[in-house]
């Protein structure tokens, strides 16, 4: 047999076939015009999407010899839609029904390593994997069909899995695969894509995993009921690292259903046969144990000094090294803009099961990356990682690194003090917003100039950031590895770099100005412990960007959004700004008292989903309350594979980010963290919610996929401060937007 | 032993009379549909209905139950055969993690048993002791509309078909 990775085609040889549904050359070389057959690649290709880390065909997709077909994606299903979307992708380009096909998500025993599901990379990464792999097997198969039928590949098209000839002749993927190993490279360019013709990518199928959760069917790791099924809960220190001084554990031990007091250093926990029984044991505990020392917080008021007066590494990470001077005559402007720590307050608190038999350890968890997490776990269990299984399930909406982890490793742990039975463990609502990584507090400070013309003549941007990611992969990066006896040390954190930034993500203005200069000031002690938010810095650097923005705009007295179209190059990130600005309204826009336009924009990292938001709002002069009216947003994700599925993370992206900048904060002073529940840390509740919200999905077929999750969070927020701004005639540049803020800007 | 009577069926359980209902249902009864979200009333995450009124489970202890009605997201219908305002929020699509769903659909139930015809304003005030952490209110919203819509419509057809 021919190998197949001599079986290259280019996408051009492809196309010259022309533009059909189901025109195919063959796939043998020796079928092709010797003149078509490929060359010798001077340097290996990247191969697309996760495809470059992980190029076997069986690891993303098998086939078994009765024709059931199975799709693998290490990216987990984290209420975005991922199942749906990629489902979509392997029925399109394999032409089977898209029932037929199941889709197993990450789980270190059966999927590929994509590391984590983040940074609204799963449709870039895995999508894009998939969408090879799979059309390179329709390939393959249609190969073993010709071969197999001696008829031309021209003469074959597929129905449901099945290769019919233009005779009528037949063979299933079943039967073609039958005997035959899958265990082979795709190649770069695998496929024939023509989009025109996608009957299943671009639909806004439904979610498959919707009714199931809708009638309290099993959906989440929370729901896992195992057989010999125990419960725990843990007891955290006082204030973040505070030291477990005294502790009798005898009256809890007698407690009813208490199975198992766990103690370990400052780690301390419980296990009892029934969840109450395990609550009340905690309860108890936490009365019973008596901590010592602590860090010292500032007030989170003073926190921003606090964390300019920290050591930070300083980097000019875009523009020339010195600041521009505004030239005579022109316009300065200067702006210092302050975002709070705040969390990601998953609505389900952190749960896993870990179950420890014969040496092998079993988490479920609603981990972001199950091979990361295992890799921390293993060391910080002293165990071999191949003794060590992490499978996804899903929990509640986690935006970011938050208490999945963690509790993760709080299961290993207890589950290892219990052998032989399964341990669920559950963090209380406290546990969670006390002890979950917060999104960093930041600072940016801006000063720039504008002629009467209009012309942008200085722009020196400077942020200050903790950490955005401080994720597992090291033990020490997992609390409860920070709490145990012979501690591990949390791993000194670094930035993401530029083009996709973490602090300075979205920092790099995405319009064309002359000589602007960007300084990032990364600050890697943490008052606070912080890590990945949705949208990581961008949230806090688009707020500032797109406020300051339109405070230049203002000072040429130029329309915010003409502001910003004459600056725009991009055709596709015009498209988006202009299709909101129709969408709303913006030119024929009634004023009156008290109501407020707002307008930004962001291609998410600079390089992922474009995304433009427009909407108005009212602000109560008496209380200082706003209330958002409509808004509108635009979005270009590339290839739409799921219009519904996006506009969902849209509209998603863009009520949570109004929540974070109406409301959000968290807030702690030297006895620790203050924000323990939703009255300590109010969210926005259905009163507050927008009247209405409209996306509008640009469709790019063809197109690579753009990541999309994160995309609205930034622009959303800028929206809001521009519009409260346009609404009071005073820019406030702290967030969130409270009412009491409001009110003292307007007295000023 | 305390007897509850859940989705139309008896139950006995030996649990501690102070155990709050909600971990009953989910670990004796194995109904999922109720969640565990703060403990503290504060969420609306394991809101099931206590004769037809919608309560917080994770803060009603058993004891308070005996003898009452109580109706969890499954009794308002199953996968297969989901109840009109399930089905109204599988057609929305309105759910992006799903967590919090099930509360809001219980609250919403509620509401249009008392009030088939809620205006926007209504529906709010009714959902607001519900939290949502994904920003699905849109969608949460649209869902309670259509199923009122449905509600209407088969009102005024069983109307129709009384005359
Ligand atoms: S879990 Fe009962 S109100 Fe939050
Ligand atoms: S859908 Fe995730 S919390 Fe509401």
């Amino acid at each position: 047999m021919t190998t197949l990775g001599q079986m290259e085609l280019s996408r051009r040889t492809l196309l010259k076939g022309g533009g059909g549904l189901v025109l195919y050359f063959a796939i043998s070389p020796r079928r092709l015009p010797a003149q078509e057959a490929p060359g010798p690649t001077a340097e290996p290709q990247q191969l697309p999407g996760s495809l470059s880390d992980s190029p076997f065909l069986d690891s993303w997709i098998r086939i078994e010899s009765d024709g059931s077909i199975t799709v693998f994606t290490g990216k987990a299903e984290l209420g975005q839609g991922i199942r749906t979307a990629l489902t979509q992708i392997a029925a399109e380009q394999l032409r089977v029904e898209f029932s037929r096909i199941e889709l197993v998500t990450a789980d270190t025993a059966r999927t590929p390593d994509e590391g984590y599901t983040a940074g609204s990379q799963s449709m870039q990464h895995s999508g894009t994997a998939i969408l090879h792999a799979a059309a390179y097997l329709r390939r393959m198969m249609i190969g073993f069909a010709a071969e197999a039928l001696g008829v031309s590949a021209n003469d074959l098209k597929v129905e449901d899995g099945v290769v019919v000839s233009s005779a009528g002749d037949k063979r299933s993927y079943g039967q073609l695969v039958s005997g035959r190993s899958l265990h082979v490279t795709v190649p770069d360019q695998a496929g024939f894509f023509d989009p025109e013709n996608y009957t299943v990518m671009g639909q806004s199928l439904p979610r498959v995993d919707i009714p199931a959760k809708l009638t309290g069917q099993q959906s989440y790791v929370h729901d896992l009921k195992l057989d010999g099924m125990v419960h725990a809960r843990v007891v955290r220190p006082a204030k973040p690292s505070a030291r477990l001084a005294n502790l009798d554990t005898s009256e809890v031990e007698k407690m009813p259903g208490v199975l198992r007091v766990v103690r370990d250093g400052n780690y301390l926990g419980v296990i009892a046969e029934g969840e109450f029984q395990a609550i009340k044991a905690m309860q108890a505990l936490q009365s019973a144990a008596q901590w010592e020392g602590g860090a010292s917080l500032p007030a989170d008021a003073d926190i921003y000094e606090h964390l300019m007066r920290l050591p930070a590494v300083s980097t000019v990470v875009h523009g020339p090294e010195t600041p521009t001077s505004p030239p005579g005559g022109a316009r300065i402007v200067e702006a210092t803009y302050t975002r709070p720590y705040q969390m990601h307050g998953s609505i389900g608190p952190s749960c896993a099961v870990g179950h420890f038999q014969n040496g092998q350890l079993t988490i479920w968890s609603h981990t972001q990356g199950v091979y990361p997490d295992r890799t921390a776990i293993a060391e910080m269990t002293n165990m071999d990682e191949q003794a060590v299984r992490v499978i996804h399930m899903e929990g509640a909406g986690c935006y970011g690194h938050n208490g999945a982890d963690d509790a993760a490793a709080d299961a290993a742990l207890l589950a290892r003090a219990l052998p032989g039975r399964p341990v669920r463990v559950q963090w209380m609502r406290d546990h969670e917003h006390q002890w979950e990584p917060y999104g960093s507090a930041m600072v940016v400070k801006v000063q720039g100039s504008v002629l009467v013309t209009g012309e942008i003549t200085s722009w020196n941007y400077e942020v200050w950031s903790n950490p955005h990611t401080t994720r597992p992969g090291p033990a020490g990066n997992l609390l409860p590895a920070q709490l145990i006896s012979g501690a591990f040390q949390p791993e000194a954190p670094t930035n993401i770099p530029l083009p996709a930034g973490g602090a300075d993500r979205n920092a790099v203005p995405g319009y064309s100005i002359a000589n602007a200069r960007v300084v990032e000031h990364f600050i890697a002690e943490m008052p606070l412990r912080t890590s990945a938010l949705r949208s990581l810095g961008a949230y806090m650097n688009v707020f500032a960007l797109e406020s300051f923005m339109d405070e230049l705009a203002f000072a040429a007295s130029v329309d915010p959004v003409e502001f910003r179209l004459a600056r725009l190059e991009d055709p596709r990130a015009r498209d988006v700004v202009t299709t909101a600005a129709d969408a709303f309204g913006w030119n024929d826009w009634a004023r009156r008292p008290g109501h407020g336009r707002g307008f930004a924009y962001a291609r998410y990292k600079n390089l992922a989903a474009y995304c433009a938001v427009a909407l108005e709002l009212d602000v109560d002069r008496a209380t200082g309350r706003i209330r958002i009216g409509r808004a509108v947003a635009a979005c270009d994700s590339g290839h739409a594979v799921n219009p519904d599925g996006i506009r969902n993370q849209i509209e998603g992206g863009l009520v949570q980010s109004a929540s974070w900048t109406l409301f959000e904060q968290v807030r702690f002073d030297g006895d620790g963290i203050q924000s323990a529940d939703w009255a300590g840390y109010p969210i926005m509740r259905f009163p507050s919610v927008p009247e209405t919200v409209g996306v509008h999905v640009i469709d790019r077929p063809g197109e690579p996929f753009l990541g999309t999750g994160e995309a609205s969070q930034g622009p959303a927020a800028a929206a809001i401060a521009n519009a409260v701004a346009d609404a009071i005639g005073v820019r406030i540049r702290d967030l969130p937007l409270q009412p009491e803020r409001v009110r003292t800007a307007m007295q000023v | 032993m305390i007897g509850l009577r859940v989705n139309g069926n008896r139950f006995e359980t030996e649990s501690d009379p102070e155990t709050p209902l909600l971990y009953v249902l989910r670990n004796e009864m194995q109904l999922n549909g109720a969640k565990f979200g703060c403990g503290l009333g504060q969420c609306g995450s394991c809101t099931v209905l206590v004769d037809n009124r919608p309560v917080f489970s994770c803060l009603t202890p058993i004891a308070m139950l005996a003898e009452r009605e109580i109706t969890t997201l499954e009794g308002l219908g199953s996968i297969d055969n989901p109840g009109p305002v399930q089905r109204a929020f599988i057609e929305e699509q309105a759910a992006q993690c799903g967590y919090c769903i099930p509360g809001m659909i219980m609250r919403a139930h509620a509401l249009l048993s008392e009030n088939s015809a809620p205006d926007e304003a209504i529906i709010r005030e009714a959902l607001e002791p519900s939290l949502c952490r994904c920003g699905t209110h849109m969608r949460i919203l649209r869902a309670v509309h259509r199923a009122s819509k449905g509600l209407q419509e088969q009102a005024s057809a069983a109307g129709e078909s009384n005359r």
